[in-house]
Parts: structure tokens; sequence; C-alpha cells
């Protein structure tokens, strides 16, 4: 990357001797859409608060820096950045307008500047300047808010805009609509996103690079795809989408790929770090690569483990059938839901059935 | 059977509600509402000989308010009241402050603030007699430091009624304004610093405008006592400090004019209420 405007390095933050943050490292690039997904307590708040300037690293707790200058030790307001908060924060006592002129006024905007640009923030998030600009924030709905908290960021037309799960308390339908928008606005102004969320679907949705945080540390870091399809262990596995997990001892080469002890049976995987003869490997498989088929029907090269149905569950564009394996593992099978009415599914529950895939798509896992 | 059932429902609603509004209600009647209209009639009539009123009506006693001995207590009681206002939030306001910001220390420190009313106020104003008097605490210090060589003379002067009324009514000022400032959202002052808010202006903006109707509560509690005080300035003023609480009380014991002291009563009462409203309007219109 050639001229990041975010750059960590190392970068440690503790709270009381407790490690929220450890060792992390990313640069993103300008105009990028860049999330950082976790469940709670992973680290990505504290690493957004960081780059924000509430938080400073630990004393040896590396470098934040912001278009190439470490920023360590300057306070948010010399920071130059937006952010959109998590509850809005609008301040209560002040109108919509006067909110999103409260940046342009500590920036000290020329006073001639500021109506205007006040009222193109606002048109530029789709509320109408005559309609809003003199409510107060109490008079406002959520997904109103959320646009006003926006407007106030914007308005100051920053390199940088953070947010900190400014969705997370908008209705779904509400906030599949906002996530297009954000993600238009994003491309729209080149201001980067960085944007922090426990929601991997938003995040798969909305960024161009996402950093999967857990413990404090950067898990996986690539785009939606790379992190949904080859992901590195098996919290990413399991944290973002359904994955089947199995754990053999890798036997030798054979034909390109590798045959693995499973059970009673073997199964084989193409060749990765790690996979070595005597090894003991955890791969993934997702549920839509997997394949449903009767015992004796299973295509010629693909991996195969017969067990029973235990379970067949409706999820409306899916179906997911559960197979119980001997040994007590269930793997979870997703099929095209083709019509339950007309087309039901010919799988019942005890029936006998072998899940099949490709060898290929066996995600080999790093240890965590 | 089912109507006669819910008509019964809902007169039983009406009676819960009165009878958690009753005996309230009653209180303030008997012992709120009566008095000040047996007042308010008492002060259109003669003065009895021996206390009391005669039948009849007059308005004598609105009329002798009015003469210059009278306004310039009225006048000392307002300036002395402001005064001890205006100390109490430029003192009470960073207490209020430090307190919402001192982690730990929180609870204990509001333990401090509320414990003088722990002793009586009556106890505690003696107390600051043993004080500021000459060869008080304050005095014999300041001297045996060798600051000062005469003793300053502080009791039985407005000075000491103003320490005394600071002293008594602060915490009535620090409690609404810790509580209003308690209330306000951390993540509005983030917001405002990354908006590019120095300090400064984080509280002038955003701080001091949300802690308004703490800081208007808070001055309304003490300006209002203070206006009707009368012990402090019998006790620490002398007779150069009297003010209108003490003329009141004064009207009804020695001077036994009941009418007078009425009148006097209502006036204050009356310059407050329209004193709070203006207050409370100016509060609203820079909101």
């Amino acid at each position: 990357m050639a001229d990041p405007v975010v750059e960590l390095k190392g970068v440690s933050k503790s709270f009381n001797g407790t490690q929220a943050v450890r060792d992390v490292s990313f640069a993103i690039e300008r105009g990028e859409f860049f999330s950082m997904l976790g469940p709670s307590g992973c680290g990505k708040t504290t690493t957004l608060r960081l780059i924000a300037g509430f938080e400073t690293p630990d004393a040896d707790g590396g470098q934040v820096r912001l278009m190439g200058a470490v920023v360590n030790d300057q306070r948010p307001y010399e920071r130059r950045l937006a952010m959109v908060f998590q509850n809005y924060a609008l301040f209560p006592h002040l109108t919509v307008e006067r909110n999103v002129a409260f940046g342009l006024e500590q920036r000290k905007t020329p006073k001639n500047e500021i109506g205007d640009r006040v009222r193109n923030a606002l048109t530029l998030v789709r509320l109408d300047p005559g309609t809003f600009a003199r409510r107060n924030p109490s008079q406002l709905s959520g997904g109103q808010r959320q646009r006003v908290a926006l407007a106030r960021a914007l308005v100051l037309e920053p390199t940088i805009l953070l947010l900190d799960e400014p969705l997370g308390a908008i209705d779904l339908q509400l906030r599949k609509e906002m996530q297009l928008e954000l993600k238009s606005l994003n491309k729209q102004l080149g201001t980067t996103f960085i944007y922090v969320t426990h929601d991997q679907e938003e995040a798969l949705t909305m960024s161009d690079r996402i950093a999967v945080m857990s413990n404090g540390r950067v898990a996986q870091l690539g785009t939606p795809a790379e992190i949904y399809e080859n992901p590195r262990t098996g919290f990413v596995a399991k944290f973002i989408g359904e994955s089947n997990f199995l754990d053999g001892r890798v036997l030798g080469p054979s034909g390109g790929l590798w045959d693995v002890q499973w059970g009673d049976t073997t199964f084989r995987v193409p060749s990765a770090n790690g996979v070595q003869p005597g090894r003991t490997i955890r791969i993934a498989v997702r549920p839509e690569w997997l394949d449903l088929v009767r015992p004796g029907h299973v295509p010629p090269g693909e991996n195969a483990l017969c067990g029973s149905v235990r379970d067949v569950i409706y999820l409306g564009e899916t179906m997911h059938v559960v197979v119980s394996l001997p040994g007590g593992t269930d793997m979870t099978v997703a099929l095209r839901n083709e019509g339950q009415l007309i087309n039901p599914l010919p799988w019942r529950r005890g029936d006998e059935a072998v899940v099949a895939w490709k060898p290929e798509d066996c995600q080999i896992l790093e240890d965590e | 059977m089912r109507r006669r059932l819910l008509a019964w429902l809902a007169r039983r609603r009406e009676a819960e509600a009165w009878a958690l509004l009753g005996p309230g209600t009653l209180w303030m009647i008997v012992f709120f509402i009566v008095p000040v209209v047996v007042m308010c009639a008492y002060s259109f009539m003669p003065r009895g000989t021996y206390g009391g009123v005669d039948p009849g009506f007059t308005l004598e006693a609105y009329a002798r308010f009015l003469h210059p001995v009278y306004l310039v207590i009225l006048e000392r009681t307002f300036v002395i009241a402001v005064l001890t206002t205006a100390f109490c939030v430029l003192a009470g306001y960073p207490v209020a402050y430090a307190i919402t910001r001192s982690g730990k220390w929180r609870t204990l420190l509001l333990f401090l603030v509320v414990l003088p009313f722990w002793t009586s106020f009556l106890v505690r104003t003696f107390a600051m007699i043993f004080l500021m008097r000459d060869t008080g605490l304050v005095n014999s210090w300041l001297m045996g430091l060798g600051i000062i060589k005469q003793p300053i003379e502080m009791l039985y002067t407005p000075f000491a009624v103003f320490a005394g009324l600071v002293y008594g009514y602060l915490p009535f000022l620090i409690l609404p304004v810790y509580a209003s400032l308690e209330k306000i959202d951390p993540s509005l002052l983030e917001a405002a610093e990354v908006l590019g808010a120095k300090p400064a202006a984080r509280f002038w903006r955003v701080t001091l405008p949300l802690s308004g109707p703490g800081l208007v509560a808070g001055s309304l509690l003490v300006f209002i006592p203070a206006l009707g005080s009368f012990l402090t300035s019998d006790l620490l003023g002398g007779a150069k400090g009297l003010l209108v609480g003490n003329l009141i009380q004064n009207q009804f014991s020695t001077a036994r004019n009941w009418p007078f002291g009425s009148a006097a009563s209502l006036i204050l009462m009356t310059l407050v209420l329209v004193a709070a409203l203006l207050y409370l309007r100016v509060g609203r219109e820079r909101e």
C-alpha cells in the first residue's frame, strides 16, 4: 500500500492490567471501506477509539499513524477525523441544524459558509432541511437521528470517518437500506470509512476489507470473499457464516492431494501449510459446499462420509439437513429450497445419507 | 353484571388516586393554603392593641411598608440573597463537577456534602459565632500566626450574614447541579471532542447548557430561603443587619403588629414568586 491514511503498527492497549488490544497492525488505504468485525469484547471498539484518540496506546504499545504522521499523543480534537457514535450522541439541547453546524463552528469555518454546508450535508443524507433543520433530536425517529449524526460528521468533509456500530439500534429493514446508502456514500465521496460491527452479514455487505478480531488480536484480514471462502482459523470460520469442522490425522500424499484419517474412514484434502504426514489437522467446510447423496451415488473423486439424517430445518431460502456421522459428529448440509409444497426435499429423519464434497473445498485451519 | 363491575373498577381507580393524593393535599391545605388566606385577610385589617386584629378594612399596613426604612430592609435582603446565590453558584458548581469526576470517592464526597444536615441549623449557626467573634478561632489563629495585630471585626456585620447563608445553603446548590451533571451522557462530550471542541469549548457548549436545569433548580433552592431567612441574620447580623425575615418575625412577636407582619410576608412572597418566574423564563429562553 503506497500511501495509507491510517496505519497501526503493533498497537497494544491495556486497562488495569487486562489487554484489550494486543499487537494489532494494519494499514487502511484512502477511500477504503474497512470493517472491524468481532464479538463483544474482541477489542474492535477499543481499536477504533485508539484511532479516534480517545485512548492512547500503552507506553511500549506501538504507533498509530494518520496520513503518515504518528499521532499517539494527539487529542481527538487535533486529529481532524469524524465519527458516528453507537447511540448517535446528538446534542439534545441543540436543533438538528445546530448539531450539524457544531463541528464547523469549532473548526472556525467562516459564518457565511456554515448555512449552505449544513443544508448540503442534510440533503446528502436525505433529510429535507426545510422539514428537519429546526427540530430537536427528541422529535426524530431512530433512523432520522442516525442520518443527523451522519450529516454532522460528513459536513466536515473528513478524510476519515469512524463509525461505531451505527446501525445497531435500527430495525432490520431500515438497516439494510442504510447499509447500501453508507456503501454508496463511501464510493461517492471518496471518504475512508472505518466501521465497527458485530454483524457479519453487515460487514460482508459493505466492506472492501474486513479485519476479524478476537481476543484483542486481528484473527484475519482480507476481502469479504477471502474471509468467507478461506477462513484461516476455526474462530473466523465459526464467526462468519456457518461451518462444519472435522479433525483428522494426515496419512500421506495421494495423487496431488493428501489422505486424512477420520475415524474408520478417510477423506482427502489439498496441500496447504501444516499438512504433513502424521500431523493432526482441523478442516472446515461450508454447508452450501456439501452435497447429500444416497449410498452408492457418490460422484467420483469426492470425499464421502456416511451417516443418517437427524433433522431437516426449513430456513426459507435454504434447507439445512443435519446428518449424524458415526462417532457423534454432526454435519450440516445446506440445500437450495426449490419449494417444499411442490417439490419437497427427498430426505426424512432417519434416512441413510452420504455427505459428499470436493476435496478442494476443504479449508485447512491454522491453530489459534 | 359486567357493566356494574367495570363501573366499580373505574370508581376504585378514582378512589385509589384520591387515597394517594389525599394525605399530602390535606396537609398542604391545612398548613399552607389556610394560613396564607388568613394572613391575606389579616393584612387588610386594623391592628389589635395586644396583638391580633380588629374587625374592619384598611390599607394601612401596605402603605406603611412603602416607608424608606422598610424599603432599605427589603433592598438589603435582596442584595444579600442575590450575593449568596451567586457565590453558591461560583463555589458550588465546581464542587458538583469535581464530584461527578471523582470515581470511587464519589459516595464519600456526596456524604460529606450532606453531613452538615445531621446537626441542627441553629447549632451550626451558633458555631459560626464562635468562629467569627473577636476572640474566636479565626481571629486568634490569625493573630497567633502574626498575620494581624488587631482582631478583624466579622461578627455582626453583613459579611457574617452572607457567610452564614452561604454555609447553610451551599448543599442545596451542589446536590441538584450534581444530579444534572451526572446525567450527561459521556459520549456527548466525546462527540464534541471529535468535532474539534477543546476542553473549554466542551464545557461552555455542552456541559454547562446540559446542567442548566440543575443550576436553575439549585439557585432557586438557595435564593428563595435566603430571601426569607431570619435566623442567620438574627444571630450573626446584629441590629444593622435586619432582613425582611427578621422584620416579619418582630411584627408577630415583640411589635405585635400582625397586619403589618402579614402584609410584609405577602409582599415578600409575591416578590419571590415574580423573581422565580422571571428567572425560569429567562432560563427557558436561553435554551
